[in-house]
């Protein structure tokens, strides 16, 4: 194919469906939010034009503070436990028998298709007292009595985790079909147990694309509001919950706003962070 | 007895039988070349000496062991693959050190030995490039050198040259040849090459259909192959029908060829000569008749296809031994006793 730069205006011309699209259903909601986090709130009815640093200044308080720190804790607990999940599941279904990965990327599709809703309260049945899972704890006599699993940190971490897993094995999938299988042969003929060869050979080699995963979900995970409501206690709620608290439920638009757009800040910077880091990873 | 013993290895893949009943002994410090068209079971043979695949049945022993079911990393072998395998995420110079860092060995230790295996492989200096910064050549000879890097047993190579051009090909065939000799080391090689394994192999292994058909150095390969298969997959040949009589005197196409050792009993079957081999003068007493039906004049040598009693024989010579012959001449072949090898049907 000949690849040679636009050289009329109208060359541009197929650009202009897309760039309209990202208009309409980005660049204009996303600045209208950073508009209105610098609006000051109506106490009476909604909020009023103006240039105010209030809502961030009331942000900058030990309270909201925690809840940003443990947000962003949950989602890495969420996109590292995913992804060490996932990458010796996926490894092992790359190289199974056609048939045995079609059923397993089926069932984890229809597993997508599921709502947050739903898994939400899916998860509080099975971690409840009197129909949970340790009721089946107690008939193998694995437990003395049931109890209540939820809520919990590890509740809303199980939950997520759950809802996560199918993106991490379809994202990971295509990258460990295509990883060269006598790369771990070799490594076996060297002296590599299988184990260490999955270490020191499937793991270095699949790097960037393991970064770009824990990254996919971690951003997934940060979104999240309606499972640590539905799993968890009030210090398990995220930077999320709060904001649609505030947006719904308080009508401080304002405020709402300013917390989106520090979220959305400190996750580009956290993003930053990881791509530098494995940058430079690479060159050393 | 030190080296390699295959005992009737067989391997199926579910009906197909990929290798059936080989018996092999390759002797410490052999260059051996198993030679066959793809699918005869070469590669899953040599799978089955590296251990990651498993025989069917019967035995693989090294230097006496019985490794049948030892585990690929604790055979101490050196393996070098068809795609080479490098890591892409590693430097030359860790490729090399892999299996010694693998097993513990000190920095030190993995430095020296990395720089006396680059020079071996004249590469030296090359120990912090990646991988993918070197070309086709260079990247087979840091395939060699981390094969080699424990000093291993028994060293594997599948396919090991056939990604590089014709010319670097020749040159590395004799490279890896002088590098076998000089370390004493036991080599198996797999290739469909013939070139290739004339030119490395003590002996050739040529195999078909998951059977070895015929275990030999490589000159005995070609001047005595064992069968109409072998016979015909090294090198080209003339594959004629013959009859004997009860005296044992042979008549190659209806001509009898005095001199002609047939085994007793055999009344017909398949003669192989080499192209090279045949005579062609003017008709006469004991030569088979026959016509030129093409001539090719290749410069270097010329090859001249006749057709005797509706065969077709191909007669290869150096143009200034050649009586001047034009298509459509009726010639005699001439076939000494002693170039005619008698094959198994």
């Amino acid at each position: 194919m000949r690849r040679e730069p636009p050289q009329k205006f109208s060359d541009y011309g197929p650009l202009l469906f897309p760039a309209g699209m990202l208009i309409v259903f980005f660049v204009v909601p996303f600045t209208t939010m950073i508009a209105v986090s610098f609006f000051r709130r109506n106490p009476a009815g909604f909020y009023s034009p103006d240039f105010v640093f209030d809502n961030y200044a009331r942000f900058l308080s030990l309270f909201f503070g925690k809840v940003l720190g443990f947000s962003l804790g949950l989602a890495v607990a969420v996109a590292v436990c995913c992804v060490v999940l996932a990458l010796p599941f996926t490894y092992l279904l790359a190289r199974s028998k056609r048939r045995t990965q079609v059923f397993w990327l089926v069932a984890l599709l229809s597993v997508l298709s599921l709502s947050e809703v739903i898994i939400g309260f899916a998860w509080s049945t099975l971690f409840s007292r009197t129909a949970g899972i340790t009721n089946l704890l107690v008939t193998l006599g694995l437990m003395q009595e049931a109890v209540a699993l939820n809520p919990s940190f590890g509740a809303v971490l199980t939950a997520m985790v759950y809802q996560a897993l199918p993106y991490t094995v379809l994202v990971l999938y295509p990258a460990l079909v295509r990883l060269d299988p006598t790369l771990t042969e070799a490594a076996r003929t060297l002296g590599a147990s299988p184990l260490k060869a999955f270490f020191t050979v499937v793991v270095p080699a699949l790097r960037n694309t393991i970064i770009a995963t824990l990254i996919m979900v971690f951003i997934f995970a940060l979104g999240s509001y309606l499972l640590p409501q539905i799993l968890g206690r009030p210090q398990h709620w995220t930077l999320s919950v709060l904001i649609t608290d505030q947006a719904i439920y308080q009508s401080n638009m304002p405020f709402a706003a300013a917390m989106a757009v520090f979220l959305v800040l400190v996750t580009l910077g956290l993003v930053a962070l990881t791509v530098y880091a494995g940058r430079k990873g690479e060159a050393a | 007895m030190s080296g390699l013993t295959l005992e009737n290895v067989t391997k199926q893949f579910g009906s197909f039988t990929a290798v059936n009943n080989v018996r092999l002994t390759v002797p410490h410090g052999t260059f051996v070349c198993l030679l066959g068209p793809s699918g005869c079971g070469k590669t899953t043979l040599m799978r089955m000496i590296a251990g990651l695949d498993l025989p069917t049945s019967g035995a693989i022993r090294l230097d006496g062991a019985d490794i049948t079911h030892v585990p690929t990393h604790k055979r101490d072998l050196g393996m070098v693959f068809q795609s080479l395998a490098l890591f892409p995420h590693l430097t030359v110079g860790e490729n090399i050190a892999y299996s010694l860092r693998i097993r513990g060995a000190g920095r030190e230790e993995q430095k020296k030995r990395v720089d006396e295996l680059l020079a071996m492989i004249h590469l030296p200096g090359y120990a912090d490039r990646p991988v993918a910064k070197l070309s086709g050549g260079q990247r087979q000879r840091v395939a060699i050198a981390r094969a080699l890097a424990i000093s291993p047993k028994l060293f594997l190579l599948d396919e090991p040259l056939s990604a590089l051009d014709a010319k670097l090909r020749e040159a590395m065939q004799v490279e890896l040849r002088q590098l076998q000799q000089r370390l004493g080391i036991t080599t198996i090689v797999v290739t469909h090459d013939q070139r290739e394994a004339m030119t490395m192999a003590d002996t050739v292994v040529v195999m078909n259909g998951g059977e070895i058909r015929q275990a030999a150095p490589p000159v005995e390969i070609y001047r005595r192959p064992a069968d109409t298969f072998v016979a015909d997959f090294i090198g080209s040949t003339n594959l004629l029908d013959f009859t004997a009589d009860a005296s044992g005197t042979a008549a190659v196409l209806g001509t009898p060829v005095p001199g002609l050792a047939v085994p007793a009993g055999l009344t017909s079957g398949t003669i192989s000569v080499r192209p090279e081999e045949v005579r062609l003068t003017a008709p006469g007493e004991g030569a088979i008749p026959a016509t030129v039906v093409f001539v090719r004049d290749l410069g270097g040598t010329v090859e001249t296809f006749v057709e005797a009693a509706g065969r077709q024989i191909v007669a290869v010579s150096m143009p200034h031994a050649r009586p001047d012959m034009a298509v459509g001449e009726n010639v005699g072949v001439r076939l000494a006793p002693d170039a005619c090898v008698v094959l198994k049907s």
